[in-house]
């Protein structure tokens, strides 16, 4: 398998490089993309745990007779 | 306010995609940088982040978000941090074919002796019913010297016919 590459411009004199990733860019890249990751999934779902919540809250409300627009209404 | 745009530099990607775009020896002669870029990621996946970094460094990020995608919006932090800038957000392989993102990223006072701050826009297009992505950055980076390169990765590679597009802005 072919090494990652990148593209280096260089603003000064116009000339587009070909350049391999080392090895160290190649584990820092690896690592970032892992780390973002991580971040990303714990992030998506809490945001999904809240909108369950918000719903189950919802639901509830409007069993007690609630109508939806006094639903609306709390949450603003 | 600077009001002028110069472009300094630009790239397409080509055949096979690219793990990362540099602009390196950018000149320290105007006020503020703008990138305009068009990116793609390759892996599979229906959206994916692109980082941001400038002169190699691999510390001192931070940046927070706001994201809107399949009906949610969300606000996210340090996704990019400590390492890079996280920007939001490129369509990848599972979005609709030959969709690219439109993102902005400006730099203020790039040449200046001070942290370093990035504000960022970006929508990918993914031609779906739940597939419209976007997001906002604000991002800052201890880097106190002037910034001589940046480099555009993402998580794969950013695909052919990616482009980006470095400017220069300054007063007349």
């Amino acid at each position: 398998m072919s090494r990652p590459t990148r593209i280096e411009v260089n603003c000064e004199t116009g000339v587009e490089t070909i350049i391999e990733l080392t090895d160290a860019e190649i584990a820092q890249m690896e690592a970032d993309a892992a780390a973002a990751a991580t971040r990303r999934a714990e992030e998506e779902a809490k945001a999904a745990a809240e909108a369950e919540a918000k719903a189950s809250a919802q639901a509830k409300l409007a069993a007690l007779g609630l109508t939806a627009d006094e639903i609306a209404a709390l949450s603003k | 306010m600077p009001n002028t745009f110069t472009l300094i530099a630009s790239s397409t990607v080509g055949s096979g995609g690219i793990a990362t775009v540099t602009f390196s020896s950018i000149p320290g002669t105007y006020t503020d940088l703008c990138l305009k870029l068009s990116f793609r990621d390759s892996s599979a996946n229906d959206r994916r982040i692109l980082f941001v970094r400038f002169n190699g460094g691999t510390s001192g990020y931070v940046d927070r978000s706001i994201r809107g995608y399949n009906g949610s919006v969300l606000s996210q932090t340090d996704n990019g941090g400590p390492n890079s800038v996280a920007v939001w957000d490129m369509p990848a392989a599972n979005a609709t074919a030959s969709t690219f993102s439109n993102i902005e990223i400006y730099i203020p006072n790039y040449a200046g002796s001070t942290n370093k701050s990035v504000s960022a826009d970006g929508v990918g297009e993914n031609n779906a019913a739940n597939g419209a992505i976007a997001g906002l950055t604000a991002g800052s980076s201890t880097l106190t010297s002037a910034i001589t390169s940046i480099d555009l990765f993402a998580s794969a590679n950013i695909v052919e016919h990616s482009t980006a597009y470095l400017y220069g802005i300054k007063k007349d």
